[in-house]
């Protein structure tokens, strides 16, 4: 029985990461509505899960730190949406908008 | 085989990052994102880490995706048929690709450990004994970012009186 480590070389999941890095970085620097925004961070928080995770299968498959690192993650990203939402929210009430490009009140 | 399996979701995560930043419907955006979330899943599932793939169904593919539906039902993003993009696509385009080429070469030219170990399957109990012997402290802590966090989220959102 085959298992993924010996078959799949751990650069597939590493370069996989990085794909998914870089459609999130694209996607926060591109987008203009706030919500659309915080989903590509969700990208990019899932492209970290996924470097830590395989690092973790593939070099310490005794120690569990890249996987507890990956449950840390996905906490701390619930509680980041809920609030960041909560932002979003508190802002369109104000500004009547959702875009981060009209909300320049702290500009010159 | 296993090669297919990694293939397979391999493209269902990437088809879904990119339909999530680069349609112009919010609500398909964040179908797409549900797609992504669930193909990570399956990479999990691949790497025999069973625990994260469920923890990922049900907080990322579940929780997640529901509370930022409602923000865009909340932020009538669908009703104001605004340009999602803004004037700064080239360059965001330009340095993302910058971003994958660099990180690409770097993978390409760093030796990284070859297989080693039978992959086991990484057993719930063992994942329990290590955060709530080795890691309990961070775990209390994030338990209290938790808390802090959804309830300045109540408070940042409440209606303040005289408010429409």
């Amino acid at each position: 029985m085959e298992t993924v480590t010996q078959e799949v070389p751990l650069e597939h999941f590493i370069v996989l990461s990085t794909i998914l890095f870089s459609i999130g970085v694209y996607g926060v620097l591109a987008r203009r509505n706030a919500v659309l925004i915080l989903m590509s961070v969700e990208l990019m928080l899932n492209a970290v899960s996924i470097n830590m995770v395989a690092f973790a299968v593939y070099t310490a498959p005794t120690l569990f730190t890249g996987i507890i690192f990956a449950v840390f993650v996905i906490t701390i990203a619930a509680a980041e949406v809920g609030l960041a939402l909560a932002v979003i929210l508190r802002i369109f009430r104000n500004r009547g908008t959702a875009n981060v490009d009209e909300v320049d009140a702290l500009k010159w | 085989m296993t090669q297919v399996f990694f293939d397979i979701m391999a493209a269902t995560v990437i088809i879904g990052a990119l339909g999530v930043v680069l349609v112009r419907n919010v609500v398909h955006a964040s179908l797409f994102l549900i797609m992504a979330l669930v193909g990570t899943a399956g990479v999990y599932l691949l790497l025999s880490v069973e625990f994260l793939a469920l923890v990922q169904v049900l907080v990322y593919g579940g929780a997640v995706t529901v509370l930022i539906l409602f923000a865009l039902m909340l932020t009538r993003a669908r009703e104001l048929q605004e340009r999602l993009d803004g004037d700064q696509k080239p360059l965001a385009a330009v340095a993302a690709l910058a971003l994958l080429g660099a990180l690409i070469a770097m993978v390409n030219q760093t030796v990284w450990p070859r297989d080693i170990n039978q992959l086991t399957v990484v057993p719930f109990n063992s994942i329990g004994d290590a955060l709530f012997n080795r890691w309990a402290v961070p775990f209390e802590v994030a338990s209290g970012v938790l808390l802090v966090a959804l309830a300045g989220a109540i408070v940042i959102a409440m209606q303040e009186e005289g408010e429409t």
